[in-house]
């Protein structure tokens, strides 16, 4: 499972892959721009590094990255990546993909990937509206939104994904705004290093469907980016975390930062705890003796 | 009941009043759930396993969470027994209306013990000697009057033992093995309930007993189809996986959340059937050959999943116990209507692999095949199980694990500069996470269509030759397969073409008719998908085809397989037989509609 450190840094030209396909303006180049950064930074192995997605503009992400990768179907790269996670200790799995992708096809999943605590980080790129398929309503759209499939304007409540986070146990939940680069490649290093289930939800202007979007989150547009002060608050608390996102969904653009950070054990290690232990008490047999014992057991 | 098979055959009768052994016996237990009949028939089976008799046994369980009408029947016999048996010789009734409900099942003559506790009237028909013995006070008397209905099933177990002369001492000793890590109490009674069973007096007969089985000389054991493809897939190099709960596949999943720990691996109940699929496709593609299974209703859920590991070329076992469909349908019986499902059931040209275990024991040689197929080919394989196959209990010499043995392989080796994820011109083998590349490029595994590099391509050319590469791999594995199997005449007037379950009663039905003079054989086809070339030529050679499927004959006629048959050959001889009631084919069944073809 080891494997040698890197002889040096990687580079950016290393890590660059194909040409991204995203419209010009898109927020999610900035994403990029900060994964391949903090990647460099944590000197990860080259080979050790997994970028897995579904479905979505965002969702292309693995082809822009020289990294082994996995462009999956929509909605369910949660469930692959703690497939992932949880044979290949040895791996680092990054989930990227957008709103759609991750609160409406996959909301199941993202529940269930955070009450698990998979060990992997999740940047969901939320652009409040269906790109890749040119301009539908998405679960984070905000009401009155006019789009294609809601002429009227959308009409059904939108979802708080920083409340669903919390709720589900996610155990690590952070909200960042991609003009916003310095924060963004915090909130991402600290994700990586988070022992869990990581996620940050990325405010990724759709610069040809939903343009100016997140302008309230943006000073340079005279906007605000108030962060989360993190002294002045015990970051383990729900119930604290949970009147944030109230805020942030009564108040747009609300607050961005660090909502929620805790230590729990992860599934990975819940896993091979279970493992080792099974392992020990079978130490000195050998796998085929030990289905041996078993046809024994059946006579 | 019209024609009586001699399913039981005593000696000489008209010689000797008392016979001298039986060779077959097929006992059937009524009553209801809770009352623990299949524990009773689950212990006769694993006592038959144990002294060298053949068994198969055939249960139906209700689909309610506790309680409800049960049977569980049970086919002992000294020489090849192939089916759980067409008519019972003698019927155990708990209840009344067991004992309604399952009379018509016993053979003329055949011998009913009922709990006289329970039944009050009893029906005089068809020479049927019937033996009231009180299961339930006699149960609660050897047991001091505390026994709260509990244990009269091991009370019947006794009775049975005396009364079919079975090994006491081996039956004690699989009694005790089954209750010994519980309390004192528990295993006290349970001998307590035996013992009194088995010294019941019971003179309005004399006792039958079974003849003994021929030595196999090796070493046997008896299980049901569900563990031994839990066992197959880890002597298949299967350490990972990953499945949501559903009848009557779930057992394969507790098996396994157990199991794969001990050999270093993991199995993960996941919140639903997608997410379950497609962890193990995630597992697969970090190099470990991954598992995932459903029945009917959840594999339909894991359509889309599947072909996508058709399209990105990832290896992944999926085992379907199909039950009564569609939609919830017969949770707890038996059918074969997933055929199509399992060979079409996706989006796109989505080709995979489809194998059918024909009986307990071949579910462990199928489940481990089903490994080295998907590991070999890089492709999704579709173990096609039933809930007859997956509950019923077999007797079988044990696998020889030097010679069915898969050490599980994770290769992350550096990949070497020309490296291609799809190679046009050679199966796919992926460089797993964790493979450094020597170009230093590393690739995407994707749904979309990609070049041979992993692009994504929308290239016409492109897709065409893509789409030709993910066939063709099916198409070579078609000509490395084996040939069916093979039973009875080799030419003549009928050719059965069964497959899954069905296996027993058709080879049995074969001999039958053979037995009549009729010139039969019959295939068994394992790989259903692909099938093996060149099949045609076996069929030329009988007058009829016919191919009994627990299916429905659908709009045009015929069945599953037979319509995919009829399509691949062109052959109009090939006729169904279909079945949906939610019970396996009765021999009689087959040899009836066999000989109505032949008739004509």
């Amino acid at each position: 499972m080891s494997s040698p450190a890197p002889v040096e840094k990687l580079t950016k030209k290393q890590l660059k892959a194909d040409k991204p396909t995203w419209c010009p303006g898109c927020g999610d180049f900035s994403v990029l721009a900060s994964f391949f950064n903090i990647v460099q930074k944590l000197e990860i192995p080259h080979e050790k590094i997994v970028c897995v997605s579904g479905i979505g503009c965002s969702s292309r992400f693995p082809y822009f990255v020289n990294a082994h990768g996995i462009h999956f179907i929509h909605g369910r790269a949660l469930p692959l990546a703690t497939g992932i996670s949880l044979s290949r200790p040895d791996l680092h799995v990054f989930v990227f993909g957008g709103d759609g992708d991750g609160y409406s096809i996959g909301g199941n999943h993202l529940t269930h990937a955070a009450r698990k605590n998979v060990n992997l980080s999740y940047v969901v790129m939320d652009n409040q509206v269906y790109g890749l398929t040119k301009n539908q309503t998405s679960p984070t759209t905000p009401v009155g939104r006019v789009s294609k499939t809601d002429p009227r304007g959308a009409i059904d409540r939108p979802v708080n994904p920083m409340a669903q986070l919390v709720a589900s146990g996610a155990t690590f939940i952070a909200r960042t705004h991609t003009t916003q680069i310095k924060h963004m490649n915090e909130m991402f290093e600290r994700a990586i290093l988070h022992p869990g289930f990581a996620v940050v939800e990325t405010l990724s202007e759709c610069s040809m469907f939903f343009p100016g979007a997140f302008d309230a989150g943006n000073p340079r547009k005279g906007g605000r980016f108030d962060v989360v002060d993190e002294s002045a608050r015990n970051m383990e608390s729900t119930a604290e975390a949970m009147t944030l996102a109230e805020e942030t969904e009564e108040d747009f653009p609300g607050k961005f930062g660090v909502y929620y950070e805790t230590k729990r054990p992860t599934k990975n290690e819940l896993e091979h705890a279970w493992v080792d232990d099974a392992r020990a008490k079978v130490a000195g047999i050998s796998d085929q003796d030990l289905m041996y014992q078993r046809f024994d057991a059946m006579r | 009941m019209g024609m009586q098979v001699s399913i039981i055959s005593m000696a000489n009768s008209t010689a000797s009043p008392v016979p001298d052994t039986l060779k077959n016996a097929v006992i059937r237990l009524a009553g209801y759930s809770q009352d623990g009949i299949q524990s009773v028939g689950g212990f006769l089976a694993q006592l038959a396993g144990s002294t060298a008799k053949e068994v198969m046994t055939y249960m139906t369980i209700p689909a309610t969470i506790s309680g409800g009408a049960s049977i569980f029947q049970v086919h002992l016999g000294s020489g090849e027994v192939l089916h759980p048996g067409d008519d019972a010789d003698m019927l155990v009734a708990f209840y009344q209306d067991s004992y309604d409900a399952h009379l018509a099942s016993l053979r003329d003559g055949g011998v009913c013990f009922y709990d006289s506790d329970q039944v009050d009237e009893i029906k005089e028909e068809r020479g049927i000697r019937h033996i009231g013995v009180p299961f339930t006070s006699a149960t609660i008397e050897a047991l001091g009057g505390s026994a709260k209905n509990r244990g009269k099933n091991i009370f019947v177990l006794g009775l049975l033992c005396a009364v079919y002369e079975l090994d006491r001492e081996k039956m004690s000793g699989i009694i005790a093995k089954k209750f010994g890590g519980k309390s004192e109490g528990v295993l006290r009674n349970a001998m307590l309930a035996f013992d009194a069973g088995y010294a019941w007096p019971v003179t309005s007969i004399a006792h039958m007993p079974m003849a003994p089985g021929e030595s196999k000389g090796k070493k046997r054991i008896s299980a049901d189809g569900n563990t031994m493809i839990a066992l197959g897939l880890i002597a298949g190099g299967c350490r990972y996986g990953a499945a949501y709960p559903i009848t009557p596949w779930t057992s394969i999943m507790e098996i396994l959340r157990s199991e794969f720990p001990k050999y270093g691996g993991s199995f993960i109940q996941c919140e639903d059937e997608l997410a379950a699929v497609c962890m193990a496709i995630g597992m697969s593609y970090s190099g470990h050959l991954a598992v995932t299974g459903s029945s009917g209703p959840g594999l339909a859920l894991k359509s889309e999943a599947l072909g996508y590991a058709s399209m990105a070329e990832l290896p992944l076992v999926v085992v379907n116990v199909q039950r009564g469909g569609p939609s919830t349908g017969l949770p707890t019986s038996v059918e074969q209507s997933d055929l199509m499902q399992a060979i079409y059931g996706s989006h796109g040209d989505a080709p995979r692999v489809v194998l059918a275990p024909r009986s307990v024991k071949d579910c462990f040689y199928t489940a481990l095949r089903a490994c080295r197929i998907a590991r070999e080919y890089s492709t999704p394989v579709i173990i096609l199980s039933d809930q007859s196959i997956a509950t019923r209990i077999e007797a079988f010499t044990q696998p020889d694990l030097e010679k069915w043995w898969e050490e599980p392989v994770l290769d992350t080796a550096e990949r070497d500069e020309d490296f291609k994820p799809y190679p046009l011109d050679k199966l796919t083998r992926h460089s797993p996470p964790g493979s450094p590349s020597k170009a230093g490029k590393y690739p995407v595994v994707t749904g979309l269509e990609h070049d041979e590099w992993g692009h994504p391509s929308g290239n016409p050319q492109n897709h065409a030759a893509m789409t030709a590469k993910r066939r063709e791999k099916l198409v070579q594995l078609s000509h490395s397969l084996p040939p069916p199997s093979f039973h009875g005449d080799t030419d003549g007037d009928l050719l059965f073409v069964g497959w899954g379950s069905t296996y027993g009663p058709v080879k049995e039905a074969t001999e039958r008719l053979r037995q009549k003079g009729h010139k039969v054989g019959c295939m068994h086809i394992r790989n259903i998908h692909p099938l093996r070339a060149g099949l045609g030529d076996i069929f030329g050679r009988y007058r009829h085809v016919l191919v009994p499927e627990m299916n429905d004959s659908g709009v045009y006629g015929y069945g599953q397989l037979a319509t995919l048959l009829r399509a691949k050959l062109c052959d109009p001889r090939i006729q169904s037989l279909n079945k949906v009631e939610g019970l396996g084919f009765r021999v009689v069944e087959l040899v009836d509609e066999a000989e109505k073809i032949l008739a004509v």
